[in-house]
């Protein structure tokens, strides 16, 4: 049987994937460019049972996410600049207290309202840092429709996995332009679901961490008794100060991301073997640089891609790497030198490492990225 | 015979953090006597709560309980609720919590008329942050950001629970325990938003400042401007002066947001 094939906004190609996933809940609240993801779910959920609620702002949608989150629901939010600057504080309550969920930025310009319809990739340090306290991020980057689609089925599945908030980071561009997708078949993408306890209702701990460092979460309302809260907490969730405690369920948390990069980096490389000149893309920024690499092989330059899908946490060991490799690494993106911070950090002088930043609501073309090669 | 709170507590998790004479505490006994009294199984019910010592209520009793974020309880509860509506849901919060941070998700939760019961301390102060003034603070008190006297007006929270469209809305006090389990109790068989107001008192932060010498003397101003709706009605407007009514003051019959949610799903699905 022949496969369902669509064509589709990258924001309807997100809700499709968060349906495949399992996804079954949504709380969020209007915001341009990233509506359509609550809109198609406003139509879609019901229809299988599930709950879509608009709240009253974006921190009732965080808060409405976690709670269901708890209750065993798969979970999505889907919102922009504005709005996930009011998500932080909840962001940070769903990494201390643990709450699988999946959030969806589509960037704008900014700071504050910026420019609602003009394409940015200027949240990628709010990122990684936005909530206050010490904590790990698991941050995706999608550049496709279809990509943007099997993308958001990983990023519940990670969430699930680890137990943890997740973002998915996407462009104006990516979320509005109309692309082929073609939809996996039941089975055919992995969908990782919540690992339950198999302690007793008597000794379960939600934050056991005796035999991993993921502890399993019960559901509020399946027999098991137990307190969540924001604050710093012993194994049995309850508050602690114990310095011992504290120290060890923080170093916990941000282990059992940093330990398991393996599992969840995930890039796309292109022409990089021989590489000379590498560019740092992703977004959509990463199809215009595509296309620049493409056109300089043609005029013999040493070019290639290197385009992080999982930009959080930072690809560090593979960008060395390359630094060792190439002559140097151009990063173009569309703030004003956000991830160039990072490949700069990560290269060590090793090779230069020069940025192309545009911050006007267009597009950086690969004209630009060709002539930033043939200059370095 | 002694009442068995005990079953209802978790154990090794007392004593609480309430100062002496806090109010909170009493409050904590009646909202167990009434799910008592609602034959509540613990193990599906979900009590949420923001952030201030009246939101450290949940973690005492032995239930699905979730300690959240400043003014946000509301919010979490409404996922909670959305997600498994047969749970049965209470909120526990403070008058700042409720009215000032939080005040957004409070009068959503009521214009929704989502069925939770939604149980406000009031001690017209920021009991933990030390006894900066809420909006429930009155007009001229002292507190620790109004050393010169309160210039705010203070809102009714009770009036602002019936704006915004809460169905079952109740006060009591503090100092009249007996009474605080029976609202209570009403407010969870209520079918949507209950909101329970209970005045309560603040001698550390609150009463000192404010010249209540004791406790007691705190205890006496709650019993002193208490009047039960019944006896108000067949007093004067300077009679009521300074009063505040106590009691059932609203109850009325108006779709709840789950049920509501639920015709959603079926026209979506055809049925
Ligand atoms: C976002 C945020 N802002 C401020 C605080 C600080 N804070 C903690 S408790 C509290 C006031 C609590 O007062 P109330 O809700 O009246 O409860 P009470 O402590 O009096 O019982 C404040 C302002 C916080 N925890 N989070």
């Amino acid at each position: 049987m022949a496969k369902k094939v669509a064509l589709m906004q990258g924001n309807e190609a997100c809700a499709q994937g968060a349906l495949y996933a399992g996804c079954n809940f949504f709380a969020g609240y209007p915001i341009t460019p990233s509506t359509e993801v609550a809109e198609v779910l406003s139509i879609e959920l019901p229809k299988i049972g599930g709950t879509f609620i608009q709240m009253e702002d974006e921190i009732g949608a965080t808060a409405a996410l976690i709670g269901a989150a708890l209750t065993g629901a798969k979970a999505l939010d889907s919102t922009s600049g504005p709005g996930m600057s009011l998500k932080q504080e909840l962001l940070g309550y769903a990494c201390i207290a643990e709450v699988p969920c999946v959030i969806v930025n589509v960037q704008r310009g900014g700071p504050s309202t910026g420019m609602p319809t003009g394409p940015s990739q200027s949240d990628m340090q709010q990122a990684m840092w936005g909530t206050h306290g010490d904590h790990a991020a698991i941050v995706l980057t999608p550049a496709s429709c279809q990509e943007i689609y099997e993308e958001t089925v990983r990023a519940f599945n990670l969430a699930e996995k680890y137990r943890m908030p997740v973002q998915i980071q996407l462009d104006e561009i990516c979320a509005h332009m109309r692309e082929r997708v073609v939809f996996a078949e039941p089975g055919e993408l992995e969908v990782i679901n919540r690992e339950v306890p198999t302690a007793t209702p008597e000794e379960y701990k939600p934050y056991d961490s005796s035999k991993g460092l993921v502890p399993p979460l019960a559901s509020f309302g399946s027999g098991y008794r137990f307190h969540v809260t924001g604050l710093n907490k012993a194994a049995d969730g309850f508050p602690t100060t114990k310095a011992e405690l504290v120290d060890a369920e923080e170093r916990r948390q941000i282990d059992k991301v940093l330990l398991n990069q393996d599992d969840i980096q995930k890039n796309d490389e292109y022409l990089l073997d021989d590489a000379e000149v590498v560019i740092f893309a992703y977004g959509s920024t990463s199809r215009s640089a595509r296309y620049a690499v493409n056109e300089l092989r043609k005029e013999g330059v040493k070019a290639g891609l290197f385009r992080p899908l999982t930009m959080w946490p930072f690809p560090e060991k593979r960008v060395a790497e390359l630094a060792a490799q190439a002559k140097a690494i151009i990063c173009p993106e569309m703030n004003l030198g956000q991830m160039v911070r990072e490949v700069e950090r990560v290269a060590k002088g090793n090779c230069a490492v020069s940025h192309i930043g545009r911050v006007d609501g267009e597009p950086i073309n690969p004209g630009q990225i060709i002539d930033k090669v043939k200059e370095v | 015979m002694a009442y068995d709170y005990e079953k209802s507590l978790r154990p090794g998790k007392l004593p609480h953090i309430w100062c002496p004479g806090c109010g909170h505490g009493i409050v904590m006994k009646g909202l167990i006597r009434a799910m008592d009294t609602c034959e509540l199984d613990l193990k599906q019910t979900a009590i949420v709560s923001g952030i201030g010592c009246a939101s450290r209520l949940p973690g005492y009793i032995d239930s699905c309980t979730l300690h959240t974020a400043h003014g946000r309880a509301a919010a979490f509860a409404t996922g909670v609720k959305m997600a498994k509506p047969e749970m049965t849901v209470l909120v526990v919060s403070g008058d700042g919590d409720c009215t000032a941070i939080g005040g957004n998700h409070f009068i959503h939760a009521c214009r929704r008329n989502i069925d939770m019961t939604y149980l406000i301390m009031n001690n017209n102060i920021y009991g933990m942050t030390g006894g900066q003034f809420s909006p429930c603070t009155p007009t001229g008190a002292l507190a620790s950001t109004t050393v010169y006297g309160n210039p705010d007006p203070t809102f009714d929270i009770a009036k602002l629970a019936i704006g915004a469209g809460a169905t079952f809305v109740a006060r009591g006090t503090a100092f009249h325990a007996a009474q605080i389990d029976k609202l209570i109790a009403e407010g969870i068989k209520h079918k949507g938003m209950a909101v329970i107001e209970i005045l309560d008192d603040c001698p550390t932060t609150y009463g000192r400042r404010n010249k209540f010498r004791s406790v007691i003397d705190m205890m006496k101003r709650l019993k002193d401007i208490a009047v039960p709706v019944a006896a108000a009605a067949k007093m004067t407007p300077e009679q009521l002066e300074g009063k505040v009514l106590t009691g059932v003051l609203h109850k009325e019959d108006r779709p709840e947001y789950t049920e509501q949610y639920a015709k959603v799903i079926q026209r979506a699905q055809g049925l």
